[in-house]
Parts: structure tokens; sequence; C-alpha cells
């Protein structure tokens, strides 16, 4: 053994070793692309835009994708908390209700004291903020998965919206408020519609961006970014260690918390009325944009890029349908068919990736 | 990184943490009792012990994550009470998990510097310091002589005895005198093992006082200096290397007396050749 392998190393150590090295920097390089959570959710949106873009003329138009960006971007605002929160670890369920739940906490409470809509706004911060907290806080004492927890908010906020607005305006909508006292105001911030590039864009879809941008930076550039990967990664491993993983979590549920302000805000400020009963089912749909982008559900891996993608697929699919004339109801097989081509992808990439 | 100096010049037997007396309840059960151990500078202290003999509820006691209710935990001569994981980090008490070490899914340098990441800029643009990151744990590592070529691969990629050895050169780095290793050979095949092994040694050639916990007795007296063997909770055996040989140490870890009648039982049994099997010692070392 010792005595075939000391020549061969004596004589060329020098000429053989920059040629692997390469390769191996190839290799890793497209490794690592093929490594990016949202490489399948990349390769689906291109995929669903040029299937939209041959079947439906309509689709084509900047109008058109103007629309598709403003779907995606309700549901991606959510998605992005949603997808956070499961890269640490915890799923949400009742994230559909909750942005109900902001929008009728501000409307009836601007209404019932007929004050300026901004003091319903703040306060609806604070509800949406203090359910997280909440959800965080119920995960970390009872020990129990955010599952269960979560669907039991889910049910108590699902009843607490019918019966609160039932109690308090006798109806299962809240009356309009656009007539009040800073309505104009919010409505320029939350439900504006801004000019660019010569095509009416409603301002959520910028503001799904912004925050799209801020998730990223946080996720990849920061301490917490780094918690928020550990804590959804291994637990154990990050508390050992000296992550704080409960004030991580419930730091992520606080962020679906704001999530569901926001939107709330935004159809608040849309529609001048919010009915009671809204936003159930809407959770799934979270959890299956940042799915299609590329969140594990046992967490520890996702991106925010990802869920922008996830929730775009969503929106090119749920308007495509319309303006391919087809029947709505297929918005649904469309989602499920997505749901589990993203998955496959993402279980194959993740193989690739793994393999070495 | 003063305390690291100050390990390294500490040629003083002084031990950084000594425990007198050590006993740990579980409700009415005794978990442990009567333990002594002194970890010094520079040496290796194993604690051998089969299952249930008390050794992780030794190292959670060592390491914070459970606190004693009998006798002393004595740190540089103080006594401590550690509530958690963290103060005994403070203290420069280092604890390598067997399999909790590592997050598998995040790069090498993140797991590196994870808990502890070092940051630039004002606060609301406080970010990762990753160039600073990346080149400590590439330069932390080669000291070690583990030597990767992508730091930016999961950690789970890395073979059992690479996340080990991360691990150990993560708590060197950030200064700690103790290093409390859980069973870091128990999943590893013969290589691996010796890789980790390998470690300790540099380990201890730093100046760090190692707890090194294993049911291996002889990877524990390949690099061990001290062994404390660990029976239903208290202490059987506490001797330095040059009062024990590898058999006696093998002897009490198997539990010659248990081994004795178990070898008995199986004459019984037909088809076991009782005279093939080894001698067992019955009163060695202590």
């Amino acid at each position: 053994m010792t005595h075939t392998v000391t020549p061969a190393a004596a004589t060329p150590p020098v000429s053989p070793a920059p040629e692997p090295k390469r390769r191996a920097a190839e290799r890793s390089l497209a490794r690592r692309l093929l490594a990016r959570p949202e490489i399948g959710a990349l390769v689906a949106a291109v995929g669903v835009y040029v299937f939209f873009f041959v079947v439906a003329p309509t689709f084509r138009q900047a109008d058109s994708f103007a629309t598709v960006l403003y779907q995606a971007s309700t549901m991606g605002i959510m998605a992005l908390a949603v997808s956070l929160l499961m890269i640490g670890g915890e799923f949400d369920l009742s994230a559909g209700v909750a942005v109900t739940s902001s929008a009728l906490a501000a409307s009836m409470l601007s209404f019932q004291l007929t004050t300026n809509v901004w003091v319903g706004v703040i306060v609806a911060l604070l509800v949406s903020l203090g359910v997280g907290l909440i959800n965080g806080l119920l995960l970390i004492r009872t020990g129990l998965p955010s599952f269960l927890v979560t669907l039991a908010s889910f049910l108590m906020l699902q009843g607490a919206n019918l019966a609160v607005t039932k109690l308090l305006t006798g109806n299962v909508a809240t009356d309009t408020i656009n007539d009040m006292d800073g309505f104009e105001q919010a409505k320029s911030v939350f439900a504006s519609e801004v000019t660019v590039l010569g095509v009416d864009v409603k301002v959520t879809v910028l503001w799904w961006l912004a925050f799209a941008a801020i998730a990223t930076w946080v996720l990849l550039r920061t301490k917490f970014g780094n918690w928020i990967f550990a804590a959804g990664g291994s637990k154990e491993s990050a508390r050992a260690v000296g992550v704080p993983v409960n004030l991580t979590k419930i730091a992520l549920f606080m962020t679906v918390g704001f999530a569901a302000w926001f939107v709330g805000m935004h159809l608040l400020f849309e529609y001048n009325t919010v009915q009671a009963g809204e936003g159930v089912g809407n959770e799934f749909y979270y959890i299956i944009a940042a799915v299609i982008g590329g969140c594990l559900l046992t967490g520890g891996y996702g991106s925010a890029i990802g869920a922008v993608l996830g929730a775009f697929i969503f929106g090119m699919v749920n308007q495509g349908i319309v303006y391919a004339n087809w029947n709505p109801d297929w918005f649904k097989f469309f989602v499920g068919v997505m749901l589990l081509l993203a998955t496959l992808v993402n279980l194959w990439v993740r193989r690739q990736a793994a393999r070495r | 990184m003063v305390s690291k100096d100050t390990a390294a010049t500490g040629g003083t037997d002084e031990p950084v943490v000594r425990l007198k007396g050590v006993g740990k309840l579980y409700g009415t059960v005794r978990a442990l009792q009567g333990i002594d151990l002194d970890v010094r500078p520079g040496k290796v202290t194993c604690v051998l012990g089969d299952n249930g003999a008390g050794k992780s509820t030794l190292i959670k006691i060592v390491s914070g994550l459970h606190q004693h209710d009998e006798g002393d935990y004595l740190v540089d001569g103080r006594p401590v009470r550690l509530s958690n994981p963290r103060e005994a980090l403070d203290l420069g008490i280092a604890t390598v998990y067997q399999d909790l070490a590592t997050v598998p899914l995040m790069p090498v340098w993140r797991n590196f510097f994870l808990g502890s990441e070092l940051t630039k800029g004002p606060w609301p643009f406080r970010r990762l310091d990753i160039e600073r990151m990346k080149r400590t744990t590439g330069e932390e590592l080669s000291a070690m002589g583990i030597h990767l070529d992508n730091l930016e691969q999961p950690i789970g990629t890395l073979s059992g005895g690479q996340r080990q050895s991360v691990a150990i050169a993560r708590a060197v780095h950030f200064g700690a005198r103790v290093l409390i290793l859980d069973e870091p050979t128990a999943a590893l095949g013969v290589k691996q093992s010796g890789v980790v092994l390998k470690y300790i040694a540099a380990a201890r050639e730093r100046g760090l006082g190692v707890i090194f916990i294993t049911h291996n007795p002889h990877h524990a007296y390949m690099v061990g200096d001290h062994f404390s063997v660990l029976r239903l909770g208290a202490l059987e055996l506490n001797a330095a290397r040059e009062d024990v040989t590898l058999e006696e140490l093998t002897n009490h870890m198997a539990g010659g007396a248990e081994l004795a009648a178990l070898k008995h039982e199986l004459a019984q049994v037909r088809g076991v050749d009782v005279e093939e099997l080894p001698e067992a010692v019955q009163s060695p070392g202590a």
C-alpha cells in the first residue's frame, strides 16, 4: 500500500491539481444555483406565464398584468410572513381570518366611536400584533404543535368575527366608513393606485415588493434571519448555542399579525366595508404559496423570494383562467396541480443538491 | 480571548471546574449522588458509564441545563448555580452535544457563528459581517486541521466526524476553557472516531480542559488523563491515568461483577463456550 502511493505522490503533484479544482468550482456553482430554495418556483412561474401568454390573448396586455400583480400582492404580503414563520418551523392556521379580524376591529372601532379612522387603524394593529403574541405564547407555554394551537385560535377568531360584528351592527357586514375623517388619507396609503411606466398599479404591489426586499434582507443578512433558520432547522441545537428560540418564534407570529393587519387595512379601505365571514380558507393558500416557493413543511429551509414567486403563480393562475374564458372553478384544480408539481420539483432539486 | 490565554498558560493545577459531592434528584428518584469531579486546563477527564448510569444528568448539571440538589459546583474555586447554558458559556464552559451540535441545513459558516453572530453597521441597518465570519471560520477550522473547500455547503453534508470537529473548533474559538463532549464518537465508525479523537487531543494541546463522555473505554484510554466511571448514579471509579490500566477500565465499564454473573448464566445455556470468554477482574484499581 504505502510503497505504491509514495512515488505517485512524489512525482507530479503540481500539474493535475488546478484541473480538478476548477471542475469542483463549476460543479459547486451549479449546485449552489440548484440549491436555492426558489429555483423550482422560478421554473414554475416562467412555465405558467408562458402557458397563459399562449392560450389567453388578454393576458398579454399590460393592464391585465397589473391585475395579476394586484391579485398576487394581497396574497403575497401574507405569504411572505407565513413563509418566514414556516422557515422558523411553525404554522399559522389563523392567518386567513386574522386579516378579517383586523379589518373588522379598525372599521367597527372607528364607526362606533366616530373617531378619525387612524385611531381604528392603530388599534387594529395592536389587536393583530396581540393575536400573534398570544399564538406565540400559547405555543411556547403549552409545548403543543402550532397546528393545534393556531387551529384553536382560527376557530375562536372565526366565531368572534361573526358574533362581535352581529352584536355591534346587527348585521354580518360593517357599516361603510368612507365618509369618516382620515379615510382618504388612509386609503392613499393602503388602497390607492399609482402609475408605473404608464400602467395603473395598485399600491399594494409596491408594498408587497418592498416587504419582500426587507424580508430577504432580514433572512439572509441579519442575526434575526440566522435565528429564524436555526429555530426551524433544529430547535434544540439552536437553543444549545444560545439562540433565543422562543423570542424568535413569538416575533414570527407577530410578523404574521402585522401582515394580517396590513392586508386587512387594504381590504377595508378598498371596499369601505368588511364581510365578517371572509378569510376562511385563505390560510391554506398562504401556506401553499410558501410551499410552492420552496419552503419545507418541516422548517429550516425556504426564502422570501420563493414566497413572492409562489404568490405570483397564484395571481397568474387566478386571473389567467378568467382571461382564457374558462370556468373559474378550474382555479382550485390548477392550484392542486401546481402544488403537486412544485413539491415534486423541490424534492428533486433538494436530492440533486444533496448528491455530491 | 483573554480566557483562552490564561488557559494556555495554565500550567497551574487549579481545576477550572470542580464538583464536590454533587447529587441530583428527579422527584424521588436519585439520579446522581456524591459525585466528585475535577477538570483541569490541558487535561482530558473521561466520564464513562453504561446507559442510565447518570452521565447525561452529570453533563446537564455542568452545562447549565439542570441544577444540582446536593453538594457544590465550583468554577475557578467559586460556588455557582447555573440556570441556563448561556451562563455556562459565559463562564467558558461549552458543550458539544452528540446529535444536536449543529443545524444541518445551514451553511458551515452560519453554524460556526450561530448564536454569536458578528455584525456591522448602526442599528436599523445592522447586518451580518459575512466576510469576516467566513474568513474566521476558515482560519479556525484550519487551525484545528480541518480543511473544507466550501464553507457555504450545508453542514449536514459533512461527515459525522467533521461535524463534531467543526463544533469543537467553534467552542474553542468562542473562548471555551472547558469543553464538554457528549458521546462524540458514539454514532461514528472507526475512522471517523479517530478524526474526533485527534481534535480532542488538539483541544487539550491548546490548553482546554476537556470532559469526554463516552461508553467506549478504548476511546477514553487513547486520550484520557483521568477516568471517572459512573454506575447507578454514583462514582464507581475515580482514578488518574497512571493508576489504572485499559483492562481495568474496560472491566469497570462492562461491570466486572455483573459480567461474572452473566457468564455464569450463559454457562447454563447450551452452545455457549464459557471457557473462551475472558476472565473478569474482580477487584481492580481504586
